[in-house]
C-alpha cells in the first residue's frame, strides 16, 4: 500500500511540474499577478509530494518489503539499518528519486528565501525548475519506476553492493547530487533572465549565493568520493581520471569558473553574456555526466550495469535542454549590453584568466573523456585514453592557474598600476622564489621538477594571499590589534572576502598535498608469510598473520600488522578481506594509519600458498590528507562567502510591488 | 579605438592559447591512447608489436595459476574464438573471476604472452566491459560454438542488447 502511495505522489509531482512549468512563467509574460503568485506555492507543493514518495520508499527499505523489486534488489534483512536508508540511492532508479527530491528541496528553498526578489523573476525561476523537474520525472515513471512490484516475493533481498556498505559512500551521492542539482538552480536563474532580457548586477547578485553553495556541496562531493576511493577501493588511489570522475569534475570546473565570473557581473557589470553560458553549461555538464554514468556508454570502473533505453532518454532530455537553452542564449545575448572595459592589468583580466583555464581544462578533461567515443563512431578503432594524458593536462595549466591565483586578489577593479602591485607583493614573491630555489637544492629529498614548483606555487598563492588580508586590515585601521579588526571584520561585511581567502588557501593546501603524494608516494606489493617484515620509507612492516573474523552480514580474513619507525611502534593495523553473505562478491577493506604529514596504508590481496601467506600492497603515502583538506577549505570558504550579510539586505525590501511590474513590464 | 586594441589583444591570446592547447593535447593524446583487441585480432595480429595495447574477453576456467614468487599470476583470457595468455604481477581487482569478464592493459612479449600492466576492476558483478561484450557478440555471429570456455555462465556468454 505505501509503495503505491509513494508512485501515487510521483505522478501527483509529474502534473504539478507541468502546471509549475507552465502558469507562472505565462502569467510573468502576460503580467497576470495571479499566475505569478502561484510559483512559491508550486514548489512548496512539489517538495511534499516528493518527500513524501521518498519517505515511501525509506519505509519500504527499512521494513525490508522485498514484494519491490528495487527494495529486493538492493537491500538484505541482515543490512545495518543505517545502510537500509542509504541503499535507498545505492541504485539507479533510486538515487533519481533522490535527485529529483532534491530538485524540489532548491526550489523551495529558492522559493523560501529569495522574498526580495521580483515576483515576475521567481515565478520565471520557479516554471524553469518545474520544467526540468517534469524531464526527471517522466524519466523516472517511464524508465525507471523505483515502487515497481515483484512477485512472487522473495524472502531474502540480493544485498547492496557491499562497497556502498560504507559512511563515506553513503554521503557521498547525496552531496555531489545536491551540488549537480544546485547548478540547475543557477541555470533556472540564467534562464529566467535570458527570457526576461534583463541581465544586470541584481540579477548575478541573487544567483550568486546559490551557484556557491551548490559549488560548495560538489566540492564536498567529490572530495568524499576521491577519499572513498582511496580507502576503500584499495589501490592507494585518490584520483583515477575515471569518465565516472570526470563527469562530476566538469561540471565542478565550469562551476568554479561560474561562481568567478558571477563575481565580474555584480560588482562590474560585465562579463554578462559569458556568465549566462557559464551558467548554462554548468547544469548541460551535469545532465551530462548523469548520461555517461547511467547509459554506461563508456567503460569505467565505476560503471553499473546499465540499461540503453535510459541512456537514450536521458541523451534526447539532454538534447532538449542544451539546445533550448542555447537557442534562447542565441536569441536573447545580442541584446544583452556589454558591461564595463577594463585595462590588461586589472582583477578583471585576472578572473577572465581564470576563467579561460578552467574552461580549457573542462574541454580538455571532455575531449579526453569522449574521445573513445569519438574514435569507435569514426571507426578508427576501440581506444582507451590512459590517466597520464590528464596528467599531463593538468599539469600544463594548473602552473598558471596558481600563478593568477596568486595575483588576481590583490589586483583593483578596472584598472591597476604595476608599480603597486609589486610595492603590495614584493615579499610574497620573494619568498616564493626563494621556496621555489630551497626546494630545488639537491639537500631536499629528490622528488623531480615538480616539488620546487609545486611548493613554490602554494606557498605564492598563501604568501600574496595573506599580503591582501594585511593590506585590508590596514586600511581598516587594525594592524595594531590584528585580532579584534579581524573579528570586526568578519562580523561585518568581510566575510565574502575571507571566504574568498579561505577558499584560495584551500588551493594552495590542495597543491601542497598533490605534489607531496605523487613526487614521494611510495607503493609495494608483496608477499608476506606470519612473522615476516618489509620496510619502505624508513617504516618497518611486521606482519603477524591473518585470521577469520564473523562480521555482522560478513565473514572477514583479518590481517594484524605492526608497523614500526626505528625501534618506536607507530601503529597496529588490521586490514581485511570480506566475503559477504548475501552475495559471493569479496571486498578489500584497507588498514590505514592516517597522519597529517603522512599516510601508512595496508591492503590485503589474497592468500598465497598453503602457509598463511598472502600478497599484500603496501603504501607510504606523505601529505595524501592535504589534497581532502584542502577541498575541504574550499568549501568552507564557499559557506562563509554565502553568510555575508551582503545577500541579505533587501531582504525585508519593501519596494518590491515596484519592482515586480516593472519586472513584468521588461 | 584603444578599448576595440584592447579587446582584440585579448580575443588574440584566447585564440593562440587554444591553439597551442589544443594541439598539444593532441600530440599527447597519440602517445596515451590504448587501443582494444580481441583475441582473435591478436591471433590475426592486427595488434600492434611494441605499443601498449588493451585486450578483453572472458577469463578461461581453470587456467588461473600463481607463479613461484607468489605475485605473479597467469590467466588465459579468450572471446570464445581464440585464447591470449596473460601475465600480471602485482594484485588483483576483488572482482577478478575465472569465466568474468576482464580488460587488461599491456603489452605482447616475444612468446606470445601479454604483460598486464593493470587489469581492469568493476564495482558491480552484472557489470560488463562495453568492448568485452562486443567481441563476444561477434565471436557468437561468426557462428563459434562455446567451445573454449564450457562452464563459464551462459548469462554471460550470450550477450543481447
Amino acid at each position: 500500500m505505501i509503495p503505491e502511495l509513494g508512485h501515487f505522489a510521483l505522478i501527483l509531482a509529474l502534473l504539478l511540474a507541468l502546471v509549475q512549468s507552465a502558469f507562472p512563467l505565462a502569467g510573468s509574460l502576460s503580467g497576470n499577478r495571479a499566475w505569478m503568485t502561484m510559483a512559491r506555492p508550486l514548489a512548496y507543493g512539489q517538495l511534499t509530494l516528493l518527500t513524501i514518495a521518498f519517505a515511501a520508499l525509506v519505509q519500504a527499505f527499512l521494513t525490508s518489503d522485498f514484494s519491490v523489486l528495487y527494495v529486493a534488489q538492493h537491500s538484505n534483512t541482515l543490512l545495518p539499518d543505517i545502510y537500509k536508508v542509504s541503499a535507498v540511492w545505492g541504485g539507479h532508479e533510486g538515487s533519481l528519486l533522490l535527485w529529483v527530491l532534491f530538485m524540489a528541496a532548491w526550489g523551495a528553498a529558492v522559493a523560501a528565501f529569495s522574498q526580495n526578489l521580483p515576483l515576475a523573476m521567481i515565478a520565471r525561476v520557479i516554471s524553469v525548475q518545474g520544467m526540468i523537474t517534469i524531464g526527471f520525472l517522466l524519466f523516472m515513471l517511464l524508465t525507471s519506476n523505483p515502487f515497481e512490484r515483484l512477485f512472487p516475493v522473495p524472502p531474502e533481498g540480493q544485498d547492496l553492493n557491499p562497497l556502498l556498505q560504507d559512511f563515506g559512500l553513503a554521503i557521498h551521492p547525496p552531496m555531489l547530487y545536491m551540488g549537480y542539482v544546485g547548478f540547475s538552480v543557477a541555470f533556472s536563474f540564467a534562464v529566467a533572465a535570458l527570457i526576461g532580457g534583463r541581465l544586470d548586477a541584481a540579477w548575478a547578485r541573487w544567483s550568486r549565493p546559490w551557484t556557491t553553495v551548490a559549488w560548495a556541496f560538489l566540492t564536498i562531493g567529490i572530495m568524499l568520493g576521491s577519499w572513498w576511493a582511496y580507502y576503500e577501493l584499495g589501490w592507494g588511489g585518490w584520483w583515477f581520471w575515471d569518465p565516472v570522475e570526470n563527469a562530476s569534475l566538469m561540471p565542478w570546473l565550469v562551476g568554479t569558473a561560474l561562481i568567478h565570473s558571477l563575481a565580474v557581473t555584480e560588482k562590474r557589470a560585465a562579463f554578462k553574456s559569458w556568465t549566462v553560458l557559464l551558467a548554462i553549461c554548468a547544469f548541460s555538464l551535469s545532465l551530462l555526466g548523469t548520461f555517461l554514468v547511467r547509459s554506461g556508454v563508456l567503460t569505467s570502473v565505476h560503471a553499473f550495469a546499465t540499461d540503453p533505453a535510459r541512456g537514450l532518454f536521458i541523451l534526447i532530455f539532454l538534447c532538449i535542454v542544451v539546445g533550448g537553452s542555447l537557442a534562447l542564449y542565441a536569441w536573447r545575448a545580442p541584446e544583452v549590453s556589454d558591461g564595463g572595459r577594463f585595462d590588461l592589468l586589472s582583477r578583471e583580466s585576472a578572473l577572465l584568466g581564470n576563467n579561460l583555464l578552467f574552461v580549457a581544462f573542462t574541454v580538455l578533461v571532455l575531449f579526453g573523456t569522449l574521445a573513445p567515443l569519438v574514435y569507435e563512431a569514426f571507426n578508427w578503432g576501440k581506444i582507451s585514453v590512459g590517466f597520464p594524458w590528464f596528467n599531463k593536462m593538468f599539469l600544463a595549466l594548473a602552473p598558471f592557474l596558481a600563478v593568477v591565483l596568486g595575483l588576481g586578489p590583490a589586483l583593483r577593479w578596472k584598472h591597476d598600476e604595476p608599480l603597486r602591485v609589486l610595492r603590495s607583493l614584493w615579499w610574497a614573491l620573494g619568498l616564493s622564489i626563494a621556496v621555489l630555489a630551497l626546494a630545488a637544492t639537491p639537500m631536499f629529498d629528490d622528488g623531480g621538477l615538480w616539488v620546487p614548483v609545486g611548493l613554490a606555487l602554494a606557498a605564492w598563492v598563501t604568501l600574496s594571499h595573506i599580503a591582501i588580508v594585511r593590506e585590508r586590515l590596514k586600511h581598516k585601521g587594525g594592524l595594531t590589534n590584528v585580532r579584534q579588526a579581524l573579528m570586526a571584520d568578519l562580523r561585518g561585511s568581510g566575510r565574502s572576502f575571507y571566504g574568498m581567502v579561505t577558499a584560495h588557501v584551500g588551493v594552495a593546501v590542495f597543491v601542497v598535498g598533490v605534489t607531496m603524494v605523487s613526487s614521494y608516494n611510495m607503493e609495494v606489493d608483496v608477499r608476506m608469510g606470519p612473522g615476516d617484515s618489509h620496510e619502505i620509507a624508513g617504516y618497518r612492516f611486521e606482519f603477524m598473520g591473518a585470521d577469520q573474523v564473523p562480521g555482522p552480514n560478513y565473514i572477514a580474513q583479518r590481517g594484524e600488522f605492526h608497523v614500526y619507525r626505528g625501534k618506536r611502534e607507530v601503529a597496529h593495523l588490521f586490514p581485511e578481506k570480506r566475503a559477504y553473505l548475501g552475495g559471493g562478491m569479496p571486498m578489500t577493506e584497507a588498514a590505514i594509519d592516517a597522519g597529517f604529514f603522512r599516510d601508512i596504508y595496508v591492503s590485503l590481496g589474497e592468500p598465497v600458498g598453503t602457509d598463511g601467506d598472502w600478497a599484500l600492497r603496501l603504501y607510504y603515502k606523505p601529505f595524501v590528507r592535504w589534497i581532502w583538506l584542502g577541498a575541504i577549505l574550499m568549501a568552507l570558504g564557499g559557506s562563509l562567502a554565502v553568510s555575508d550579510p551582503r545577500y541579505r539586505l533587501a531582504r525585508a525590501g519593501a519596494r518590491k510591488p515596484a519592482a515586480d511590474s516593472a519586472a513584468a513590464a521588461a | 579605438m584603444k578599448a576595440r586594441q584592447k579587446r582584440l589583444v585579448f580575443v588574440g591570446i584566447a585564440v593562440l592559447g587554444v591553439g597551442v592547447a589544443a594541439s598539444m593535447a593532441l600530440s599527447a593524446l597519440q602517445s596515451n591512447i590504448a587501443y582494444f583487441f580481441s583475441p582473435s585480432q591478436v591471433h590475426a595480429g592486427e595488434h600492434p608489436a611494441d605499443a601498449v595495447f588493451r585486450v578483453g574477453g572472458l577469463v578461461v576456467t581453470d587456467t588461473l595459476r600463481r607463479e613461484g614468487d607468489g605475485l605473479t599470476v597467469r590467466f588465459d583470457v579468450t572471446d570464445n574464438a581464440k585464447i591470449v595468455p596473460v601475465s600480471y604481477t602485482g594484485i588483483l581487482p576483488d572482482l577478478f573471476g575465472e569465466g568474468q569478464g576482464v580488460v587488461a592493459r599491456g603489452r605482447i612479449g616475444t612468446d606470445g604472452v601479454f604483460y598486464a600492466e593493470d587489469v581492469l576492476a568493476k564495482h558491480d558483478e552484472s557489470y560488463m566491459p562495453p568492448e568485452v561484450q562486443d567481441t563476444l557478440h561477434t565471436a557468437h555471429a561468426d557462428g563459434v560454438v562455446e567451445t573454449a570456455a564450457p562452464s563459464a555462465k551462459p548469462a554471460t556468454m550470450t550477450v543481447t542488447q
